[in-house]
């Protein structure tokens, strides 16, 4: 019987925390603690001195885990980075699900495979949650663009809204662009002629 | 329109990709950038490795820690050119601004030497120093300047801290100085936490920054595409190196989608005119950062060399092997095959002793003459990839 593994889910948002935790539990029966608070963040994990330390890739903070997998000598070294030469198919798997692991030295492929899996799995479901949102920020962007767009046409020809708006259409269809980077362009070209 | 996706880290330097996109530099090569905003470095280096991203924006020591076996196992990665020289800013808190204002430092944000004099002087314990990455040309600088003025190693701490998170660590008590890109040292001072100390430059004149990274499997596959990049990418930067543009293009970079913050901000770094300290005052800093003009971009295999023997050194590999390994990751050979048709400058040689010029000189060039710029360090100290290792 191997030991209990521990594992440490650094997410400062506990609505994703605690699916994770939940999701690895299911996985096996393991210790798993959830880190909130970034500072010190270094320290905290050394103290802890985890098997396993997953964090989502775009979290700032993982890059105060390189140095932590890098700085300390071979022998006291608390968490090597995953780094996968067993295993490449996973480690892409991971880095598209978006999840970073670092893993103790020597911690067998076969015991480290379904804690990974279950973890991506869970950052597959908040990815999708996170693209979602990037296309709702982007086109609320992209309405105050065309807005403003408006806004600049109607002032400089004396139209109304409906035919600003018809304007900038018929530019975009004319030369195969979207209505949005018409009006970018417009506007950036009004701010250089101080309008 | 070849669509290539670009990682980035928001920074005043990843504004030759942002502009190569906004103002057309890509379009007139046959290429839609697109954009991905990153949170972090190691992501960059992840992103690019599992083929994600087409090309990252990656501070110059990363592709050089890799290259040395000291990242994850990932597809090989090379730097084809380099984006920027300098945008670092030196900060301490306002505790040790005031212990160097009593000791009578004047804060002239030019004289490295004084600075680091005065900043040996005030210290008490040991100084801890926030850098963004482990593998960085900041690490780098502060591993030069401290000790060359005075610092002992167990004087010194250097912290990996976020580029944004800068200002909050240093609020909190966890650094007691930083270097950083810009805009986020004028973040810290706006947030009236930290005082300006120098530019990157004051310590080291054309420190190079950050590199155009690319998977070596996409430069050999797809050569087209590789040079169209290139080429979008050096325009961009050599429009940006003319000081009228850099206004324009601190609105750009400021926008919601990239740097999200106000103008004013990033206009400092790029201006090179600075807000130094919470009382408002106000230093310029020529040069502060450069994308293009004097042979900027080129990707010397001698900073390769360089940086491969500093890490070499503190990680404990045959320094002679690291150079030969990091050499060959800075792509020398693809920066004349791919911008040489863009009528770009190229130097003679793809090597050189760093930091041997005092000042600007007019070199031979393949066509003709060109200019390098200036690279001292501060202390005189010079690199020459060729001389044997001392000890080895």
């Amino acid at each position: 019987m191997s030991k209990r593994l521990l594992i440490v889910v650094v997410e400062p948002d506990s609505a994703r925390a605690q699916p994770i935790a939940d999701g690895l539990r299911e996985a096996g029966d393991h210790d798993i603690r959830i880190i909130a608070e970034q500072s010190g963040l270094a320290r905290q994990v050394a103290d802890l001195r985890p098997d396993v330390v997953l964090i989502d890739i775009a979290n700032p903070s993982r890059d105060v885990l390189e140095e932590l997998a890098l700085a300390s000598g071979p022998a006291e070294r608390p968490v090597a980075m995953f780094v996968d030469r067993s295993d490449e198919g996973l480690t892409r798997a991971a880095i598209e699900a978006g999840i970073s692991a670092y893993v103790v030295d020597g911690l067998r492929p076969e015991r480290l495979k379904p804690i990974l899996d279950a973890a991506i799995a869970r950052f597959h479901i908040f990815q999708q949650m996170r693209a979602e949102l990037a296309a709702t920020r982007a086109a609320l962007e992209e309405r105050k663009i065309i807005d403003r767009a408006k806004a600049v046409l109607m002032k400089a020809r004396g139209i109304d809204e409906e035919a600003a708006y018809a304007l900038l259409r018929k530019t975009a269809m004319d030369g195969g662009k979207r209505v949005a980077d018409i009006a970018q362009q417009l506007v950036m070209a009004a701010g250089l002629l101080g309008r | 329109m070849t669509v290539l996706r670009l990682g980035y880290v928001p920074l005043i330097d990843a504004a030759p990709l942002i502009v190569a996109q906004e103002l057309g530099f890509a379009a007139e090569e046959g290429l839609t950038l697109d954009l991905v905003r990153l949170g972090a470095w190691a992501q960059a280096r992840d992103m690019l490795g599992a083929g994600l991203i087409d090309a990252a924006h990656m501070l110059v020591p990363m592709p050089v820690g890799q290259a040395l076996g000291l990242g994850p196992a990932l597809p090989g990665m090379d730097l084809v050119m380099v984006l920027s020289q300098g945008g670092q800013a030196v900060a301490v808190n306002r505790n040790l601004e005031d212990r160097l204002r009593r000791a009578g430092h004047d804060f002239a944000f030019d004289d490295a030497r004084a600075a680091g004099t005065a900043l040996r002087g005030v210290a008490a314990g040991r100084l801890r120093v926030g850098v963004p990455f482990h593998f960085s040309t900041q690490a780098e600088l502060m591993r030069h300047w401290l000790p060359a003025c005075g610092f002992v190693q167990d004087d010194l701490d250097l912290v990996t801290v976020p580029p944004p998170m800068m200002a909050e660590a240093m609020a909190r008590g966890e650094v007691d100085a930083f270097c950083v890109g810009e805009p986020w040292a004028s973040f810290a001072v706006d947030r009236g936490v930290a005082a300006l100390l120098l530019p990157g430059t004051a310590i080291w004149a054309a420190p190079p920054e950050k590199g155009l990274v690319l998977l070596r499997d996409f430069t050999d596959a797809r050569p087209v595409e590789t040079g169209a990049l290139m080429r979008a990418v050096w325009r961009a930067g050599r429009w940006l190196d003319d000081p009228d543009h850099r206004g324009t293009a601190a609105e750009i970079l400021s926008r919601v989608i990239y740097l999200n913050l106000p103008p004013e901000l990033a206009e400092r770094g790029l201006t090179g005119r600075l807000t130094i300290s919470a009382r408002g005052e106000m230093r310029d800093a020529p040069r502060f950062v450069a994308f293009n003009a004097g042979a900027a971009s080129f990707p010397w295999k001698s900073l390769a060399a360089l940086f491969a023997r500093r890490i070499a050194g503190r990680h404990g590999l045959d320094p002679q092997d690291a150079m030969a390994c990091a050499t060959r990751h800075f792509r020398t050979d693809l920066y004349r095959q791919h911008l040489r048709p863009a009528g770009t400058p190229l130097p003679g040689a793809s090597s050189r002793v760093e930091g041997a010029l005092a000042e600007d000189r007019t070199v031979a060039a393949e066509r003709g003459g060109m200019i390098l710029r200036a690279d001292g360090f501060f202390d005189g100290f010079v690199f020459d990839p060729a001389a044997p290792v001392p000890g080895a």
